[in-house]
This record gives C-alpha cells, structure tokens and sequence, in this order.
C-alpha cells in the first residue's frame, strides 16, 4: 500500500500504480472472476467425457490410451448401448408429454382459481420434491412387486414410465406456475371484455403467452427423465436405460461409444436450448418495434 | 420455494412484465377441480399410495428360515435395527451431505451474485452454463471425476508433490464422496439464490454502501439476508438428494464406511429379505428430511414452496 501511494504522488495528475490499478479491478471483477472458475468446474467432467470418447482403450476405459475416431464412426458399436439409448428417448418422450399436460393443467388451477384445499396442493406439489429418489424408488418397488404385479403389470418399460411422469410432474407445476404468475391477468380480462368465451381465450391468449414457459418445463421434465437412474434402478426389472447402461458398465469402465452418446446429447441440448433463445428474443425485439 | 423458476425463462422471451395476480382476478369454479383432478390422482397412485405400502412393509416380520418371506405385522424391530444397527451410516450421510451443501453454497453464491448483478447481457448464455452440464448423464459425469481424482491424475499428482496429500490418495476417499456430491448438486444451489438475488433491488444494496457500509458489511447485513430464501430452499435442494445419494459412494468412496442410500439399494435389490428394515430406513430418512422441511414451511409458509 505504501508503495502505491508514493508513486501515486510522482505524477501530477493521479494514476494509481500497476499494482493497485490491478487490485481495484480485482475488487470490482471478483465476483464474475470466481462465477468465470466455478463455470469451467462444472464443465470440467463434461470435457473429460468428451476426451475419453476418442479414447483408443482396450479392455477399460479409464486412462488416457491413444486417439482413434473409431467410437465416433461407430457409436451402436457395444452391445446393449444403443437400444438402451432408443428405451431412454421413448420413456422421455411419453413421460414429458403426459407430465407437460397434466402438470400445466394443474398449474393453470394453481394460479388462476381459488379453492378448497389450495394449501393441501401446495403441499402434494412439494413433497415429491423434497423427497430422497431412493425413498422414492423403494415406495413404487413395493407397491409394483407386492400390488401392480396382481393386475399384470410387472416391472420394466411401463412401471419406468408411471415413475418418471410421477416424478416430472412437480417440476412441471412449479416452471409452469412462475411462468402464468408473470402474466398480466389484465391481458386475459381484455379479451374477455372483446367477447371471447373462456375457451377461446385460453387458446387465443393464454396459452400462446404461457408457451414458452411450457417448452422449458417440457424440456426440465425431458432432462429429469432422460438422466434418472436411482428411481429406474428399482421400478425397471430387466429393461435397460442409457444411465442404467452406463452405472452397470462402470463397474468393468465405462465403453467410450457411451461417451460419444453422452456427449452427442449434451451437445444437443444446448443447441436446442441456444436456439429457443435465439427465437425467444427475436419474437421479443419484432414485439417491441 | 420457485426455485427452478429461471429455468422457464430460459425458453422464454425476456421482454414480460412481472405481474402478481392479484387475489380478487382469481375465479372461484368446478373447473379448478378438474383441472387439478388428473394430476393429483397420478400422484395419490405413484407417489401417496407406494408411500403407505412402503410403511406397511416397514412394519412386516420375516418368516424365519425362508429369506425373502415376510407377513403383515405391527412390528418396530426394523426401526430399531435401522436406528441402531445403521447409525453410523445415517451419521456418514448427514456428514456427508451437511459438508457437500456448506461447499456448495460457498461456490454458488458468487456465481448466482455475478448473474443477478454484474453479467448484464451475458446472463441468460450463464444460465445455459449452469444447466449444460445437466444434459450430459450425471453417471457419465460422477465417472469422470472418478478418472479426475485418480492416483495418476493430475489433481492427485500436483497435491502429492506439494506434500498436500495425508493419505497420499483421493479417490475412495469420503473426500471424494464429498466433492462428487458438491459436484452434482451444485446447480440445485445456484438456481434458487439466484432467483430470490434477481428479485432484490439492486438500489437497496447500492444504499448499503451510500451509508458508508463497506462491501463486507453491505453483504453481510443487506445483499445476504436478502437472498435468505434462496439461500434456504437451496440449502434443501441440495442437501436431499445429497443425504438420498448412493451413486457417488459407489463410483468415488470407500468400500467400507457406506452412506445410508447404499445400504437400502442393496438391502432391496440385492440382498433377499431386506424389504423391511430397508423400508424401515427409507422411512426414517424421510422422516429425518420431513421435519427440515417442516421448519422451513414454518418460516416461509406454503405459497413460497412451488
């Protein structure tokens, strides 16, 4: 600190020293600084997966062997990875698609009306959240193995796909819910006023203004299923998801074709996610001129 | 708790306007209730019932000598075996967890603060940084932090050549359980106190430093009890699933010293008549999360949940 302020006093007009300009602009850039480090740790793992998917490794696939395009060109290539892959894309879809719309529905009950037992919802919502996926994944074995297997319903792709709607529609409820909340209830009430019946003003005005916060929770829904493996681990008997495929194969090394679709996926995702924003804000610039 | 409310405007246009509804715009009509209808029968089916048949085998006896029998019973044994005989792997789990979410907030929180007030328009591309990771299988993720926290790599080399490392190895560690942990649930962390930040006026921290506050102390006494409610719903949603996890002990901990999720994976699926005490287990960990939550209801009501 001394030394700063002598060289501070040489010049007439005040420039701080190197050293204390640098720590100035430390002070004011720490927190981005810090956010920037903590970015590259979360992405740490996914690059690593990237790396191990041009792996050229024998049995295992755990140290760094050599580099081959030969997972890449042939993804399918190990046994079980790609039809585990298919089984994971369909329970995703049809679980997104039935969490999406019962989820929404509820939401839109959430928000828009008042009844009985609000608080009681609140709270049905929640606790599906707040509960550990293993306490979870025991309950549905128990009522699966010792109820549903009475009715011929024994375990594998259709048990799976009750659990994750289960488990997607709360995370529904609450994107969708913060999505109706941020909208005008005047906007509604305008369209009313101009004689809309409720239905027309449902698909006319509420529904296009809610879409994109039902395309998130459809994509969060998809996410949460795609990646589930303690809740399938104990509902899905014989049939095997991607994650199920990999936890099994991590016991032997993960093969690398498991890295090339994990990180296809990731991929993916983000262009799909970088994309809806991309249109989001175009929609909202034309809005605006 | 809206925690995972900035998710949806990821997908959304930025240009809406924050409205609350308010309450006499709220209908009162039959169609609430068969809007909600579908829903809450899903989840009384797949989530209330399994609940009860889970508390009925807690209390079911087995037959002796046939393994994998068992017989309607009121019979407490299995939680007094799962209190006492797993004690330690409760004690492990809390530990466990407790640590990963302390580390946890301790990352995310400049993280959420640079989002919600110094990234301007870079913003919404961090939110996408924060969830990205997300897409790629969190197996596939815990595995990699497997081969970054090996004894030939190189955060196990560098800390053993500065003589850094006690017991000269990472992996199979509780360390390593502990920094998977941190790991996976950290976004669960950064959403919610980035969301309650977002909300904060950023002219009441600016008044902090106006009264001559300075920046610790404007954190400390405006920007930190601001973001309490994120702080605590994320505090929640990291801690559970942490206290709940299996996976990372399997693929990063020791062999011996399991956390309380391993030994109900096993008890159920790989052990032959484990069903009640490991129900048992499960329901005492609920239990355990159940009055945590309760607290927090307590302080922050219902409407702050979902």
């Amino acid at each position: 600190m001394t030394t700063t302020s002598t060289t501070g006093q040489s010049s007439p007009a005040y420039r701080p020293s190197t050293a204390k300009r640098a720590q100035l602009w430390l002070a004011s850039h720490f927190a981005m600084l810090s956010a920037i480090l903590v970015l590259l740790y979360l992405f740490l793992p996914v690059a690593y997966t990237f790396a191990f998917s041009f792996n050229d490794h024998g049995k295992t696939n755990i140290v760094w062997q050599g580099f081959t395009w030969e997972h890449w060109q042939d993804p399918c290539g190990v046994p079980g990875v790609c039809s585990s892959l298919v089984t994971s894309l369909q329970v995703g879809a049809i679980s997104t698609l039935v969490a999406t719309v019962l989820g929404t529905m509820m939401a839109l009950a959430m928000v828009r009306y008042r009844y009985r037992g609000k608080a009681a919802s609140n709270v049905l919502i929640f606790v599906p959240m707040a509960t550990p996926e293993i306490v979870m994944g025991a309950a549905l074995l128990t009522i699966f193995v010792q109820g549903f297997s009475n009715v011929g319903i024994s375990l594998g792709f259709t048990t799976i796909v009750f659990a994750h709607i289960m488990f997607c529609l709360s995370f529904v409820v609450v994107t969708v819910k913060a999505r109706i909340q941020s909208l005008d209830p005047r906007i509604e009430e305008a369209a009313q006023d101009l004689y809309a019946s409720p239905v027309q003003t449902f698909w006319k005005v509420t529904f296009p203004l809610i879409l994109p916060g039902i395309a998130g929770a459809a994509m969060l829904a998809f996410s949460l299923s795609f990646d589930d493996f303690i809740i399938t681990n104990f509902v899905s008997g014989n049939e095997n998801t991607f994650p199920k495929f990999v936890y099994v194969a991590s016991r032997r090394g993960i093969p690398a074709e498991a890295n090339v679709i994990g990180f296809s996926m990731f991929v993916l995702a983000v262009l799909l996610v970088v994309g809806a924003q991309l249109v989001g804000s175009a929609r909202a610039s034309r809005t605006k001129e | 708790m809206s925690a995972l409310a900035p998710v949806s405007q990821v997908a959304g246009d930025p240009g809406i306007h924050p409205v609350a509804s308010a309450p006499e715009t709220q209908k009162r009509s039959w169609t609430a209730y068969l809007l909600l209808l579908p829903g809450v029968l899903w989840l009384g089916v797949f989530f209330l019932l399994p609940l009860v048949q889970l508390a009925a085998v807690s209390l079911q006896s087995r037959y002796p000598g046939f393994p994998g029998y068992y017989y309607r019973d009121v019979n407490f044994s299995n939680y007094a075996a799962a209190l006492t005989d797993y004690a330690p792997h409760f004690a492990r789990s809390f530990l466990y967890a407790g640590l990963a979410t302390f580390l946890a907030f301790v990352i995310a929180y400049p993280l959420a603060y640079a989002m919600a007030f110094k990234a301007g328009k870079w913003r919404n591309l961090m939110m996408i940084c924060v969830i990205a990771p997300f897409f790629t299988s969190f197996i596939l993720r815990t595995f990699a932090w497997s081969q970054i926290l090996a004894d030939e790599g190189w955060v196990a080399g560098t800390l053993n050549f500065l003589n850094l490392l006690p017991g000269g190895a990472i992996i199979n560690t509780p360390v390593a359980v502990v920094a998977g942990l941190t790991y996976n649930f950290l976004p669960f962390m950064v959403l919610p106190i980035y969301a309650s930040l977002e909300r904060a006026d950023p002219r009441v921290i600016e008044a902090g430093g106006d009264l001559y506050a300075n920046g610790f102390t404007t954190f400390r006494t405006v920007t930190l009890p601001m973001s309490m409610p994120g702080v605590l719903a994320g505090t929640l949603l990291t801690f559970i699933p942490a206290a709940g996890d299996f996976v990372n002990m399997e693929l990063l901990g020791p062999q011996r010293g399991k956390m309380v999720g391993n030994v109900i994976n096993d008890q159920f699926l790989a052990i032959p008549g484990g069903y009640p005490v490991a129900a048992a287990l499960s329901f005492t960990l609920m239990a355990a999360i159940l009055a945590m939550v309760f607290l927090y209801v307590r302080r922050f009501g219902t409407d702050e949940l979902v």
